[in-house]
Parts: C-alpha cells; sequence; structure tokens
C-alpha cells in the first residue's frame, strides 16, 4: 500500500476521531537540535523501557515470597540448602528457563546504566546551565525521578534475597532503627516485626513493580512533554538564538537517529548481559542472617552511602535513656541530603544571586559559567570520595594499602578535596576561556612563517571559521545588580539591603567571575580588524560575517585583559 | 470576531463560522518558518460543497504543506534526495547489508532457543552465549544501518524554527483571570465561609484515614528489641551442624566458630539477634572488660550482631584478637570484651554469659544482659 | 663352606646384618612410598626422613625459627607442637621460607620439593606432636554434602575470603587471600592449624567430615564456569559498576558522537 493511501484510510480514520492532523504535523515537524549530550537523557529513557521489557519477563517466573524450601534443582553446590522461594525461583529464572540468564542480566544491567545515565544527563544539565528558567520544574522532576531510581533499584537487587542484598536489607533496617523516636517503630513497621520477618520481600515486589515504576512512568511523561512544550535546548553556534532552535525536524531525521540509538542503548546492554556476569546470586548464597562475605557492597548508585557510613568515626550521644546514633543516621540522611537539597535549590539560588530571571534556551559552555562549573565539579569530588570509600576494603586489598589509611584519607579528603577540586577547577576555566579569547583576538596560527623586513620572523594566523566563531563569542550577560552600598542619604534598592543584601552583592561578584569578552576589533594598539564581534546584551551574541585579515605580526604586548 | 490573542493575523478561512478561526487562535505553537506566509487554511468540518462540482477558490489558497482538495503546488520543506546519488547508493548498500546480517541474526536466535536447552551451569552458560550474542548483534546492526541510513542516505538537512516566549501575553492572562474569578465567585466558595470551612474539616480525618490504614503493618516494637533467644540453661550449638559444644573439644588457643541456641538455628527472625561467636584464647589473655565469670576455661561467647547496623561480625584475626565487620569495617578488641577500636561502631559487642551444664555442654546462664545489634532511641 | 659363612664370626658381622636389614627396610618402604607422598599414613615417617627433615630445617628455617625450632622473639615463632599439617601447609604452599619478616606471607612458588617439605614435616612432628598431615582420603571431597559446605563457609570462612573464595582485607596491610590455587589438603590444613591470623578449627568443633563438605564447597565452586559470562572477579557490584560507567556509558557516548557528528551534514 503506498503512503498516500494509508494516509487516506487508517490516516483518515483516525483523523476523524481525533482531530490529529494539525497537531501531529507539529510534531511531525518539530526541530530538535543536534548533540551529542542531548542523547544522554534517551540513555536513560531506553534503559527504562528495557527494564519494563525484561522486568515484565521476570515476573512471569520469580516468586516473592519468603517462604522457607530446601533447594533440589539444578544449581548443584546450593543442594540441600534451605532458602526462600524467591532465591529459588531466581534460580530456577537463572538456570532453567531458556533466555532467563539473559534477561535477568540484562534486566540488571539496564537498571546499572539506568542510573549512570541519570547521573551523566544530569550533570550536563548542570554544566551547560539548560535547568534555568523554563527548566526549573524538569530540573525539580529530574531530582525526584533520581531519588526513585534509586530506591527502585535498591528493591529490585532486594527482591531475590540473596546473602548480599539481604545484608542490604539488614542495614537498612539498622538505619532506620537509629532515627531518633520513630526509629524501632518504622522499622517493625517496614518488615512487619523484627528483621528479617517474612513481609520485606512481598511488599518491596509490590513497590517495585507497580507503585514506583508507575510514579516512574507518570514523572517521566510529564519531563517529556515540558521538555517538547519548552522544546529543547541548543549548544551555542552559528544561527542559533535564544529565540530559535535550529536542527532537522523530528520526521524523519529525529525519529530515525533516536530509534537507532534505542537499538545500540538496547544492543550494549544485550552485549554486556551476554559477556559480563552480573549479580550471579548462586554465588552469594541464599540469605541467612548468621552469615557474612568480605567484599560486599551495594550496587554502585548506592555506594556513597556505603561509603558515608564506612567513613563516619563512631560518634553518638546517650542522653536521659535515649540514644542518638549519629554514627548511623548522619551518614544516611546528610551527605546526600546535602547534595540533593543543594541541586534542588540552586536554579533558585542562581538566580536569586545574579537576578537573572530572563529565558535561556541557549547553553551554556562550561567554561564560561566558571563558578557553577567548579561548583559542580567540588560537588562531584564529594561525592566520589564517598563513593570510592564505600569500596574500600576491596581497595585495601586491590592496591595493598593498609586498611584503615583509605578511610584516614576519606575522612580528611571529604573536607578538603571538594575544595581544592574547587579551586582548581575555576582556574581551569578561566584560562580555558583567556585560551578562547586569545584563539579570537588573534586567529588560528597556520603554521605558516613569515620574515618581515626589519628580519623578525612572525607566524601568520588566520581568522577562526564561522562555526567555531559563533561558539567562541557565546555567553551569558549577567544583569548587573545595583550595589547595596550607596551614599549615607541614599536607600539601597530593595533587594539590595541589609546583611542579606551585602551577602548576595558578593555572591554576585563570585557566580559571575569570569575572564572579561573579548575585544571586538583587537585591542588597543592596533592589531588586525577583528572578528566583527557585536555583543548586545542580550542572552546571546548575534554574530556577523567575521571577515578579518591576516594578522600584521604584532606581539600584542600591552595589551590588558 | 476571533480573539486571536497571540497576535497572528487572521488566516484565511472558507470564511462561514468562527470555529475553526477560534481553534487556529488557541494554537500559538508551530509557526511556519520564517519568510514563508503565515496562516493555514482551515480545511476542517465538512465540505461545503457537493461531490462532482469544483471547490470554492478560497480552498485552493493555501501554501505550506496542505493537502487540501485539489490545492495548488506545496512548496518543498525537505529535499528529495541527497546530493550526491553515488554515494547514497554504496551508503545504501551498506545499510542492507547490516539490515541482512541483523535478519540472519534474528533467525540465529530463534534457532538457538529452539536447540540449546538449560538445566545446568554449563547448559546456561552456552544458552546465554547463543542467545545473547544473536541479540546483541540483531540490535547493534539495526542501530548501525539506521544510523548510516541517516547519515548517509537521507539528504542533509538544516532548518530553524522560532521560538515564542513561553509567557502567556497580558491578554490571555487577564481573560484567565477573569475567567478564574468569575467561577470562584459564582462558586461561592469565598463569599460563604461556612460550606469551605465545614468542606475543609470533612477532608482532614479523610486524609488521615490512609496513614491510620498502614497501622497494622507491622507490631510496635515494645521491649522486643532488648531480648534475644538466649535463655538460662540453653545450649550452644555450631551454626550449621547443631552439635553441641565441650570446652575439652573447643580447645585449640585462637580457635573461633559461629554458634546458634539450640534449637533456633533454622529460625531466621532468633538468628538475626541471637547469633554468638565463641573464642579460646591462652590463659591469661583475657582482661577487662571481659567479664571473666562469663567465660568458661578462656572459652569467651560475644554476639556477634554488629553494634554499628547489624551485620553479621564473623571476620576474626587470631593473631591481634581483632573482630572485623565486614560491611563498614568496625573493629572490636576480643581479648578486651569486645570493644570498640576503630570503624564507626559505638558499642563493644554484647558478651554472652556462659557456664557449662550436667554433662559439660557449653550454655547460656542468662539472655545479653544488654540489647544486641544496632543501636536505637530507647536503647539507654 | 661359601665366603660369608666362613666370616660369620667377624666382629663386624653384627653390624653388618643389622645394617643391611635397615637398609632394606629403609630403602623399601623409600620405594613403595615415593609416587604418593600424601597418601599414606603421616605418622610412618621413620628416622631417615626425619634426619633429612632436619637438614632441611636447618639449611632453610633455622636462622628465623632457631636452632631447635624454638622460635626467636619478634622474629619468629616457636614450632615446637604445631605439627606436621602446620608444616606442610606453610612449606607447600611457598610461605615458608619467608620472604621476610613481619609482613604477611603470600603464596609463591614452594622453595622445597613434596619430599622434602613432608621431611621437614615429619621433622617438626617429631618435636612435640601436633595435627599431622592429613591423608588423601580424609580431604577428598567425593560425596561431600555441599550444601552444608556451602552453610558453614559462609557463615565462619566468607567474612574474610569472600562468599567464593575470592580473597579480602583484613586489617594493618594483611589480608586474607584467594583460595583459587588452593588444593584440598592445603585447605584442610590451614582449616586445622590457623595459619597466621586466620582462626583454627580443630577436628572436634568441625568434624574431618563437615572439613571434607567445605572443601567440597570450595573446589566445586571455584571450578564452576561463569554462565553470564566473564566474572570480574567475583566480586561484586563494584566491578559491574565500573563496568556501567567505563564500558556501557562510554560505549553510547561514543555512538551519540556517531550518530550526530556533522559529516554529511547541511548548509542553509
Amino acid at each position: 500500500m503506498s503512503v498516500e493511501r494509508a494516509l487516506e484510510s487508517t490516516g483518515n480514520w483516525l483523523d476523524d476521531r481525533l482531530h490529529g492532523a494539525r497537531g501531529v504535523r507539529v510534531l511531525l515537524r518539530k526541530i530538535f537540535p543536534d548533540h551529542w549530550s542531548f542523547l544522554l537523557g534517551e540513555i536513560v529513557l531506553y534503559s527504562f523501557i528495557i527494564l519494563l521489557l525484561t522486568g515484565t519477563f521476570l515476573t512471569l517466573w520469580f516468586q516473592p515470597s519468603m517462604t522457607d524450601v530446601i533447594y533440589h534443582g539444578s544449581y548443584i553446590p546450593l543442594r540441600g540448602v534451605r532458602m526462600s522461594e524467591a532465591y529459588q525461583s531466581t534460580l530456577h529464572i537463572s538456570f532453567d528457563v531458556r533466555g532467563g540468564l539473559l534477561i535477568r542480566q540484562i534486566h540488571h544491567w539496564a537498571a546499572d546504566l539506568f542510573m549512570a545515565g541519570i547521573f551523566a544527563h544530569m550533570i550536563r544539565v548542570f554544566f551547560t546551565g539548560a535547568y534555568r528558567k523554563p527548566r526549573e520544574i524538569n530540573w525539580l522532576i529530574g531530582i525526584v525521578l533520581l531519588t526513585l531510581g534509586l530506591l527502585e533499584g535498591l528493591f529490585g537487587y532486594s527482591l531475590p534475597d540473596d546473602l548480599l542484598s539481604g545484608a542490604g536489607l539488614r542495614i537498612l533496617e539498622g538505619v532506620i532503627q537509629s532515627i531518633p523516636i520513630v526509629g524501632s517503630y518504622l522499622a517493625f513497621f517496614l518488615f512487619g516485626g523484627p528483621f528479617p520477618g517474612h513481609l520485606i520481600i512481598p511488599r518491596l515486589y509490590i513497590l517495585h513493580v507497580l507503585l514506583i515504576p508507575g510514579l516512574i512512568l507518570a514523572l517521566v511523561s510529564v519531563h517529556l512533554f515540558l521538555m517538547f512544550h519548552q522544546k529543547h535546548t541548543q549548544m551555542p553556534g552559528k544561527g542559533r538564538t535564544n529565540e530559535n532552535v535550529v536542527g532537522a525536524p523530528t520526521y524523519p531525521y529525529f525519529a530515525a537517529k533516536t530509534g537507532a540509538f534505542f537499538f545500540f542503548v538496547f544492543g550494549v546492554l544485550a552485549l554486556a548481559g551476554t559477556f559480563v556476569q552480573i549479580n550471579a546470586i548462586w554465588l552469594y548464597g541464599p540469605f541467612n542472617p548468621v552469615a557474612m562475605s568480605a567484599g560486599s557492597q551495594p550496587d554502585f548508585y548506592m555506594g556513597m552511602l556505603e561509603g558515608a557510613l564506612r567513613v563516619m568515626p563512631a560518634w553518638q550521644w546517650v542522653f536521659f535513656g535515649h540514644t542518638f546514633a549519629f554514627n548511623v543516621f548522619i551518614p544516611a540522611l546528610v551527605p546526600l541530603g546535602l547534595v540533593f537539597t543543594l541541586a534542588a535549590i540552586w536554579p533558585f539560588l542562581e538566580q536569586w544571586i545574579t537576578g537573572d530571571r530572563r529565558e535561556h534556551h541557549v547553553n551554556d559552555r562550561p567554561r564560561n559559567a566558571p563558578t557553577r562549573t567548579a561548583l559542580g565539579i567540588a560537588v562531584i569530588t564529594f561525592y566520589g570520595i564517598l563513593w570510592a570509600e564505600g569500596a574500600n576494603d576491596l581497595l585495601a586489598d586491590f592496591f595493598n594499602v593498609p586498611l584503615y589509611w583509605i578511610t584516614w584519607a576519606a575522612r580528611v579528603a571529604v573536607f578538603v578535596g571538594p575544595v581544592i577540586a574547587y579551586i582548581i577547577t575555576k582556574r581551569v576555566c578561566l584560562g580555558l576561556q583567556v585560551k578562547d579569547n586569545r584563539l579570537l583576538e588573534h586567529g588560528v596560527e597556520t603554521g605558516i612563517i613569515r620574515q618581515l623586513p626589519g628580519g623578525e620572523f612572525i607566524e601568520e594566523t588566520r581568522p577562526v571559521d564561522e562555526e567555531v566563531l559563533a561558539r567562541l563569542v557565546a555567553r551569558t550577560d549577567y544583569p548587573a545588580l545595583p550595589a547595596a552600598e550607596t551614599a549615607e542619604t541614599e536607600v539601597p534598592p530593595s533587594k539590595m539591603r541589609g546583611g542579606l543584601g551585602r551577602v548576595r552583592e558578593r555572591l554576585y561578584k563570585v557566580v559571575t567571575e569570569t575572564a572579561p569578552a573579548a575585544q571586538p576589533n583587537g585591542h588597543g594598539n592596533g592589531h588586525g580588524p577583528g572578528r566583527g564581534i557585536e555583543g548586545n546584551g542580550h542572552g546571546h551574541t548575534a554574530v556577523s560575517a567575521g571577515a578579518g585579515s591576516v594578522q600584521d605580526g604584532e606581539s600584542g604586548e600591552g595589551d590588558q585583559h | 470576531m476571533s480573539n486571536n490573542p497571540s497576535g497572528q493575523p487572521d488566516s484565511g478561512d472558507s470564511g462561514e463560522q468562527s470555529w475553526p478561526e477560534y481553534l487556529s487562535s488557541r494554537e500559538s505553537r508551530g509557526m511556519p518558518r520564517s519568510g514563508e506566509g503565515s496562516g493555514e487554511s482551515e480545511g476542517y468540518g465538512p465540505p461545503r460543497r457537493v461531490i462532482g462540482t469544483p471547490p470554492p477558490a478560497t480552498a485552493r489558497t493555501m501554501l505550506a504543506g496542505h493537502g487540501g482538495d485539489g490545492g495548488g503546488e506545496t512548496p518543498r520543506e525537505l529535499p528529495a534526495d541527497p546530493p550526491d546519488l553515488v554515494k547514497a547508493k554504496k551508503a545504501e548498500r551498506v545499510v542492507a547489508a547490516c539490515f541482512l546480517l541483523a535478519t540472519l541474526a534474528g533467525l540465529g536466535f530463534l534457532v538457538a532457543y529452539g536447540l540449546i536447552g538449560v538445566g545446568s551451569v554449563r547448559d546456561a552458560q552456552h544458552s546465554n552465549l547463543w542467545l545473547g550474542g544473536t541479540l546483541s548483534v540483531v540490535l547493534l546492526l539495526l542501530g548501525a544501518g539506521a544510523v548510516i541510513w541517516v547519515r548517509n542516505v537521507m539528504p542533509p538537512v538544516e532548518q530553524t524554527e522560532q521560538r515564542h516566549p513561553l509567557r502567556s501575553s497580558n491578554a490571555d492572562r487577564a481573560a484567565f483571570k477573569e475567567t478564574f474569578e468569575e467561577g470562584t465567585e459564582t462558586s461561592q466558595f469565598v463569599k460563604r465561609p461556612l460550606i469551605r470551612r465545614t468542606l475543609i474539616a470533612a477532608t482532614v480525618p479523610l486524609a488521615v484515614a490512609p496513614v491510620v490504614l498502614l497501622r497494622d503493618m507491622g507490631p510496635l516494637p515494645g521491649t522486643s528489641l532488648a531480648h534475644t533467644a538466649w535463655r538460662k540453661g540453653r545450649r550452644l550449638v555450631v551454626y550449621g551442624t547443631g552439635r553441641p559444644i565441650t570446652p575439652a573439644e573447643f580447645s585449640t588457643p585462637g580457635a573461633i566458630i559461629s554458634v546458634a541456641p539450640e534449637g533456633f538455628q533454622n529460625d531466621d527472625d532468633a538468628m538475626a539477634k541471637a547469633a554468638v561467636i565463641i573464642i579460646k584464647f591462652r590463659p591469661g589473655e583475657l582482661g577487662a572488660p571481659t567479664v571473666m565469670p562469663w567465660t568458661v576455661d578462656d572459652i569467651v561467647a560475644y554476639s556477634k550482631i554488629c553494634t554499628h547496623v547489624g551485620c553479621p561480625a564473623a571476620l576474626y584475626e587470631q593473631t591481634t584478637h581483632h573482630i572485623l565487620c565486614p560491611c563498614h569495617q568496625s573493629t572490636f578488641d576480643a581479648a578486651h570484651g569486645a570493644k570498640v577500636l576503630f570503624g564507626p561502631a559505638t558499642r563493644p559487642l554484647p558478651q554472652l554469659p556462659m557456664g557449662l551444664d550436667s554433662q559439660g555442654f557449653l550454655i547460656a546462664t542468662s539472655d545479653f544482659h544488654e540489647p544486641v545489634g544496632p543501636s536505637y532511641w530507647e536503647r539507654s | 663352606m661359601s665366603w660369608i659363612t666362613a666370616r660369620r664370626r667377624h666382629w663386624a658381622a653384627g653390624y653388618v646384618v643389622v645394617a643391611f636389614v635397615l637398609v632394606l627396610i629403609g630403602g623399601g618402604y623409600a620405594i613403595a612410598t615415593s609416587g604418593s607422598a600424601a597418601a599414606s599414613s603421616p605418622t610412618a615417617a621413620n628416622a631417615a626422613e626425619i634426619a633429612q627433615g632436619r637438614n632441611l630445617f636447618v639449611q632453610n628455617c633455622a636462622t628465623c625459627h632457631g636452632l631447635y625450632a624454638e622460635g626467636v622473639n619478634g622474629q619468629a615463632p616457636s614450632l615446637i607442637g604445631v605439627g606436621a599439617a602446620a608444616v606442610d601447609f606453610q612449606v607447600s604452599t611457598g610461605r615458608m621460607p619467608a620472604a621476610e619478616i613481619g609482613a604477611e606471607n603470600v603464596r609463591k612458588p614452594p622453595h622445597l620439593t613434596p619430599v622434602q617439605t613432608h621431611a621437614v614435616a615429619a621433622y617438626i612432628q617429631s618435636l612435640g606432636g601436633g595435627p599431622p598431615i592429613p591423608s588423601a582420603a580424609q580431604v577428598s571431597s567425593v560425596g561431600a554434602n555441599v550444601g552444608l559446605g556451602q552453610q558453614l563457609f559462609v557463615a565462619n570462612c566468607a567474612a574474610c575470603h569472600n562468599f567464593v573464595g575470592a580473597g579480602g582485607a583484613l586489617t594493618y596491610g594483611k589480608f586474607a587471600p584467594p583460595l583459587t590455587a588452593s588444593t584440598p589438603t592445603q585447605i584442610y590444613e590451614a582449616m586445622l592449624t590457623g595459619p597466621e591470623a586466620m582462626p583454627a578449627f580443630n577436628d572436634l568443633t568441625i568434624t574431618p567430615q563437615e572439613k571434607r563438605d567445605i572443601i567440597g564447597y570450595v573446589t566445586n565452586v571455584r571450578a564452576l564456569p561463569n554462565p553470564g559470562g566473564f566474572s570480574l572477579g567475583r566480586v561484586g557490584p563494584v566491578t559491574e559498576g565500573l563496568v556501567a560507567f567505563l564500558g556501557l556509558l562510554l560505549f553510547l557516548v561514543l555512538a551519540a558522537l556517531w550518530i550526530t557528528a556533522k559529516h554529511g551534514k547541511a548548509h542553509e
């Protein structure tokens, strides 16, 4: 059937009922900007779809029950061992269902990739400033999705009731128990009694297959709808302004590319599920509360919490017959709580500090927002140190370092590391900006050497080409903040009053610190005509044809930057 | 007659009714490309002519994209073919090869599923390899083929679409405000506080009800966290084998073994608190604060449940007498009351009072004298 | 009269007879047991073996352990009463002679041959008794209850050695070694004698049959193929997470770069 006939028969049938022609046409022609980093969110989305598909397969055999059975199945080393039905059914899926092990492994790899993708995507959005107005809601939804993903993964890998994940549940119970006032009640309510009970696996099951995926699905739909409705951001470049979107239409380009990427995501997960063993629960054995293994870690996305628990010194306070178990609930709540809270308020904090409440649809290059980038790297460093500490015994074993040294190093590094990372990153960003300026002002070196009449040698340069030029000049110009300090007789503007106003002013200086923009028309002492750069004070700079001539060889002394 | 607050020119239409105009005025997104004519014909609603007669002239004056009845030539937005047809042909062959191989791999998957059985570790390995290998090939080749298709067979295109401020126009906002306020006023909600307040009052218990319904999720802890399955006279048995222990048997200095109260080995709820380790020392090695009357023959019993967050702390170094919990590296000195030497645990491992029964087997002489396991609020 | 009968009253005749019989028995015994050093009962060591062991001890061990195995304070412990099993374990795994004093001794190629090892073990056994080297039948896991072995292993051994014997970290730079290369005899001996920081599990606490069950579990599991692919060391989620980031995510970033690359892009 030809395309036209299909449209006329099926298409019209649908349109008669749905009034879709105009709306769907808009979608077909919608422009999607093209940058590799914009596909990171797709990794998350497609991993989620694959999780749904493979997860459904697993539910056909998995039994969420803690009833004890004696194993007599295909995995010989565990014959005669007492285990729960959940564990037994997982062994059954792995060894007695064709494709079972493959789907189990793809499912677990997809969960890891889902979380890794969320981190990568979140970091991209942060460093390019794509969370700014009008996308704050999406940013907050993203943080909620991150939290839901953490819980979903934790509950998911605990379902098989093996020794490793069971230890994780024990730790969860101990952490909940330590919460002041309500801890023991919450723990008993969650587990239906003392640990381990026989209710936790069925309860986690329904959370894992119904409630949380439902929430994630709903939030992801809102997340995507908002992205469609507000249109995607774009990286700075030629022809790209704050008022347009440059790219290729959905149909057929973006649809084909995103479809291809789906196959890549699925394909790489299938590859991992085939060739790299993951969560080999038969090696861990069934859970029993007397047993434990060296080198027990949760899945990587819980690693920060694990590291926080390990790094914490022994600190508690017994006060009038009650225990404040700081050594447990501080590492469980504070580091992650700090990071998530900071992330959630950051768009609003940045708006308050800079006073910038315009819409932003063109991304920043990370180097052009040095403070933001440095702060992000500092937080990542903080996170990463705790994460590495979570594997401290494996690190000690592998690198032949005494065990306690690693913990001591982490205790110091967790405070010192982020500060150092901030300083270094800020300097690197400013340096890169200076390098960009130099490129703009002096042009690209061609490698052609010329000798001047006076005998000196100079290297010829040529102007950067238009695409690169557009990227180099794009910067966010922050609106000026009125001064907080005024003459004695004047009242400062309302937003700058008092101590808070002075704080805001100081923070403004820090947050908007960047290398000065490149000067149009070279600098003071007669360089070439420059690149025809014009700023107009908006969130972007318009680019003209920039046809500078070859440099006349001045070395640029006496320039001020 | 149309409101058209989006500021766009009125679209040309068949002119008979305001309904299509009203609809178009709500759609302020998806504007045509800059430079092209604005507005589109409203080919909406039933045809206004009898079949066989030519369509009205106005129906033929549309521009971008709309099929319509006998509409004129619409200028293309996308090129039909790539510039270099030879290269495209080559790329087409590559894409076709990818898809063909994918087909074969897919068939391979089906064959592998039928031929390779499971039921042992080795069989599972083979099955996983073949099913997964063929599946990976199918998916990756589909992806690769699609990418080559987009990049080398489809003509390259870059287009621009205009954004519009997300902020609604002031007129729209005013209209919204008016409508909402009108509705509120008509509902009498604000004007009649009695209705309003009683409504809110009615929803409060309803909102609390779902929380209350969760009460039976679990029993209250009471004092159960402070007690374990150990009682006076209960024998210590080796966990896993269930054999009771005499000091004469457990006599090698530097020995350790995990024990359970007799009869409770298979009770996980009990073992989660009652798991115990016994360690044999040389004479003179045990010292305060180990409670010596609770030891038998330089054998000391400690709770195995770490006081940090409850993992079983089973790692024992006989040379240093350190008990190390592998979860978070809390370290306890077994020769001195299992007091904490390093790590996040704040309390020593509780010591189990031991004695001998009439037949010479190790027994507990009472339950632990303090709660085992992680700290909690009520623990003093 | 034969020449031997003519000398029956020679003053050395008695000694010759005794020496001849000794050589006969000793040589016969050596030949009979040379192919199965660990198989026969270890307590049948004879004086020659002990003597040989003594010599080897003096050459290889006495510098640290003292001339009569009495130990040297701060350097090496006394070996009196440790038994042949402990010696066999330490020497056959190459841990002894130690590379240096004080550090944890690691498995390395053994310095002495099995026969020599047995000789030294016999010598030490003669000094003060102790657990003997287990026989092959004693360590054979044929017919073992591997399930019980698993339960005992995870309750008592995995905390140091990991679920499947992949090893783990201890304090102050020590570590519990992986069990991938240990022979059944060595596993038995280690449980029995508690080398270095490892605690001891005597035959009355964990019976020989239970030890066989544990050996059965360890040897069974380590020989298992990995049905899911590369095992990444069988240490669990840490290596898996590394693969997720450095493998999967990286691959997909490269794929994204390919998909969105400018080649074949438009001009407008």
